[in-house]
């Protein structure tokens, strides 16, 4: 393999995501010019999770287990540490202002006084039992101008910057991690799963434009907004395909598992075209058994995805961030999978929407094109990305790093 | 209080009376849309909503968008105290809309915001401008969670403390009398065909030519400011065997929760139709079953004959019960039906009591109205001197309903406890503005039925 002969030179990076449906573990390496190729993958059902917590421990670490031994062999590494992606609906985000003033306007802004007004922007009330998953910089203002992305060395003398903070409960952050832990396992980091499957599905220019990527996940639906080439709003609903199998399952009178199925075969994001049909199941034996209505079966699945669309519409809309998203909308996750959820997008969010593809990396095609394994990539490029600030630790200093890293996203 | 006014013993003046059917709140506005569908000429029927999306949805003319101040329109999302503060914004609106009703029925899903909240405040203001106000509700299904069901349960009390009479038809009890292959949203239109026969049943009794003053005061005199809760159910059988088989059809009904919603009922109202072959020994038949099940209940019974029905008989009964079988209420709790109805003594002098030979006979009857003004529709009405209340009678089930029951009733609970029980059991709830996200979509939704 390549880091036989450069091992030096390229960097093996691991995300793992422990989801509701499955447990997923990407092999990435970064390449010389900086780009980030999957080698590997591993799958392994879930079992341990719920709404994308984990809830029994000892079912998620045999998960885990089964995933990285398989992602190991697919990709010919032994893995030690694994960037690790996290949700939930403990998690919380918001949009933070660290204001630094100089005796004087004509000011020359250093490290101190980034550092100043990074650390007032982290002062914000949140409950002692959280921690800060993510402080995100998204830009300086400098004497009133906006925009700023490096002010060191700039003359002004009020500094203001702008952040977006994730954070949770620090217990629930732990579990998974505890379990990674107990597998002897390293975790590098821990990531919020809507901002790495955001990392994997867009580019600057759509960072640019503006763009909402919605994860679309069994368990929970992450949603990620951003503009000017900054995060805006990341949000979670603990709403996901379990709900529309649960509901199915419920209206249509079938254990989970055949709604399950039912949802895969017969689901849609819409009603056209079911009018009047009659689906016939067939028993274990072969057997016709029952009769489903089909109309009742797409009926049931619009309503669940129209409301977590519109749940996440309020929002974006109550924040105003409807008319910044020129690149309209992009959808991962396992309900990207549904027929027509891309019409229902446009439709309730009133912006194209298309089914987002893991552009940012390459490699293996079974990765980089299957919209549920968005998550476990994109923390292969937030590992590329940080690792790529690490290195230059020793050479730019600690601050720059501090201040710069998380910029890129 | 017009209604009143008119006592039984009155000459059968036709007055015209003025009937209004609100429905309240997403559930409400489905079985108000539900009893137009089928052609339900003469009663006003009016939506009311907090949700103006869903307003507009519904296809019919009189509607009202309520507490569009306080909630802008978008509904009280499942929160019983916005249904009842956007119902009190509007409080003279709903007034303008009771003034000069003789009767107020109201229909509400119970468990959500508007139904649940506005509705007892629409019940309030239909008594205070003296209307009989009945109102039909449904309660939310197991799996809608326990916030829901106490949500709900809360105001079911704050509805039998306001109307005079309330029939409560849960969802879940109609879920277990489907054949496991309709879908639950199925569930949601047999609930709104019941609950639309329900007001259809009370509004024939009322309004039929010829007896419509005397019915009417009769319903009154059972019904008002008795604040009970009633159950409800309704069962048909054909052949010669047809007036012991509905009986039995009757007391396996869920909804009357294996006949003991009966012995517990302390008023029973009973109509009963049949095509052009209905005897009154058929009558008498069904009346004497009836009333052994029954322990000290008062009871208004009305018998019609409907073409339409041909060799088939249905039986429509609904049971109140008085909220507590209070103790400022003597009450003989012997079970000792029959022989107890026969010494009771008789609340009011009646006439045509022989129409209905034995069982009927002996008690003491209130009221025969005029068989012989309408020879296809004979109306008893049977008073006890029992403690209270009666409730609403309904008429014919949808047959498609009534034929399925018979296979399910067998062991429903079983097939519930597998259905309901969620994947989200052991993880905490997902809510957002106090909605509970875990509970089906549509079943919060309430889907419309077309
Ligand atoms: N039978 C029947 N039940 C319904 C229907 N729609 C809703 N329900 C039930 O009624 C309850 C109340 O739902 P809604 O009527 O939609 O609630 P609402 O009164 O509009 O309240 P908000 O939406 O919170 O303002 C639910 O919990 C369901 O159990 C329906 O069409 N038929
Ligand atoms: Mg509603």
């Amino acid at each position: 393999m390549l880091n036989l002969f450069f091992p030096e030179k390229t960097t093996v990076i691991v995300g793992l995501e422990i989801g509701t449906a499955k447990v997923a573990a990407v092999v990435g390496e970064v390449t010389d010019s900086g780009g980030v190729n999957v080698i590997g993958i591993g799958q392994c059902p879930s079992r341990g999770v719920r709404k994308g917590e984990v809830v029994n421990s000892d079912l998620a670490a045999e998960d885990v287990r089964n995933a990285i031994v398989e992602a190991e062999k697919s990709a010919d590494v032994e893995i030690a540490s694994v960037y690790l992606s996290v949700t939930g609906g403990h998690l919380t985000s918001l949009n933070t202002h660290g204001v630094f003033t100089a005796a004087s306007d004509d000011h020359e802004i250093s490290q101190p006084d980034v550092t100043e007004v990074l650390a007032n922007a982290k002062v914000f009330n949140r409950p002692s039992e959280n921690t800060v998953l993510h402080a995100i910089r998204q830009h300086f203002t400098l004497n009133g101008q906006a925009a700023i992305t490096d002010p060191i060395g700039m003359l002004g003398g009020k500094l203001e910057l702008d952040m977006h903070v994730v954070h949770g409960v620090t217990t629930r952050l732990q579990n998974p991690v505890r379990v990674v832990k107990g597998l002897n396992l390293e975790v590098e980091e821990l990531v919020f799963s809507g901002l790495a499957s955001s990392l994997a599905l867009l580019d600057n220019e759509q960072k640019q434009m503006g763009v909402l990527v919605v994860d679309f996940g069994a368990g929970t639906t992450e949603y990620v907004v951003y503009a000017d080439g900054v995060i805006k709003h990341t949000g979670i609903l603990a709403v996901g395909g379990d709900h529309v199998t649960n509901d199915l399952s419920f209206g249509l009178r079938m254990a989970p598992a055949r709604a399950g199925l039912l949802k895969r075969e017969h689901g849609a994001a819409t009603i056209e075209g079911a009018a009047g049909q009659t689906l016939t199941l067939t028993s274990e034996n072969g057997f016709p058994d029952r009769r489903v209505n089909l109309e009742h079966l797409r009926r049931i699945m619009v309503a669940r995805l129209d409301e977590t669309l519109q749940l996440i519409d309020e929002d974006i809309g109550e924040k105003g961030f409807h008319d910044q998203l020129r690149a309209g909308v992009c959808l991962c996750g396992g309900g990207a999978r549904i027929r027509g959820i891309e019409k229902l997008a446009e439709e309730v969010f009133d912006l194209p929407a298309t089914l987002g593809r893991a552009n940012a990396v390459g490699g293996l095609r079974s990765a980089t094109d299957d919209p549920e394994l968005a998550t476990a990539v994109g923390l292969v490029k937030y590992g590329a990305i940080r690792q790529k600030g690490q290195r230059r630790v020793g050479l730019v200093g600690k601050l720059k790093h501090l201040a710069g890293s998380l910029g890129i996203f | 209080m017009t209604s009143t006014e008119t006592t039984p013993t009155a000459a059968p003046v036709k007055k015209q009376l003025t009937i209004k059917v609100f429905g309240v709140g997403g559930c409400g506005g489905n079985v108000v849309a539900h009893i137009s569908h089928e052609g339900f000429a003469g009663a006003q029927l009016i939506v009311l909503n907090t949700d103006s999306q869903a307003l507009a949805q519904i296809p019919l003319p009189y509607k009202f968008n309520l507490g569009l101040k306080l909630n802008g329109g978008l509904g009280a999302g499942g929160d019983p105290e916005r249904g009842r503060a956007a119902a009190e914004e509007d409080e003279t609106r709903l007034r303008e809309l009771c003034t000069g009703v003789d009767m107020v029925f109201i229909c509400a899903g119970l468990g959500g915001g508007t139904g649940t909240g506005a509705g007892p405040v629409l019940a309030r203001v239909a008594k205070e401008c003296g209307a009989l106000s009945l109102a039909f509700v449904t309660l939310p299904f197991d799996c809608e969670g326990p916030k829901r069901m106490r949500q709900a349960r809360q105001g079911l009390e704050e509805f039998k403390a306001a109307a005079d009479g309330v029939i409560c038809l849960p969802n879940q009890k109609v879920f277990k009398l489907i054949d496991e292959n309709t879908s639950v949203i199925e569930t949601f239109s047999t609930t709104n065909e019941l609950l639309a026969q329900g007001v259809r049943g009370i509004w024939q009794l009322v309004t039929r030519p010829g007896f419509i003053n005397l019915d009417f005061a009769d319903l009154c005199a059972v019904v008002r400011d008795r604040h009970s809760e009633s159950s409800f159910a309704s069962a048909e059988a054909t052949g010669p065997h047809r007036a012991k088989e509905v009986v039995e059809k009757l007391m396996a009904n869920p909804l009357l929760d294996g006949g003991a919603a009966l012995g517990e009922a302390d008023a029973l109202l009973v109509s009963l139709m049949g095509g052009p072959g209905l005897t009154m020994a058929e009558v008498n038949r069904v009346m004497e079953q009836i009333n052994r099940q029954t322990d000290n209940a008062h009871l208004i019974m009305g018998a019609a004959i409907e073409e339409a029905l041909g060799d088939r008989m249905t039986v429509t009964l609904v049971a109140s019960r008085k909220r507590s079988h209070a103790a400022d209420l003597p009450k003989d709790t012997e079970l000792e039906p029959v022989s107890k109805l026969e010494t009771a003594p008789g609340a009011r002098g009646g006439s045509d009591f022989d129409l209905l030979g034995a069982a009927i006979a002996t008690k003491p009857v209130t009221r025969t109205a005029a068989a012989q003004a309408e020879p296809e529709r004979v109306v008893v009405a049977v008073a006890e001197t029992a403690t209270d209340v009666a409730a609403p009678a309904p008429v014919a089930a949808s047959r498609s309903w009534r034929s399925r029951k018979k296979t399910k009733v067998a062991h429903p609970e079983l097939r519930l406890e597998t259905v309901t029980k969620g994947p989200f059991e052991h993880s905490e709830p997902t809510l957002r503005n106090g909605e509970d996200l875990d509970v089906p979509t549509f079943v919060r939704r309430g889907m419309p039925m077309n």
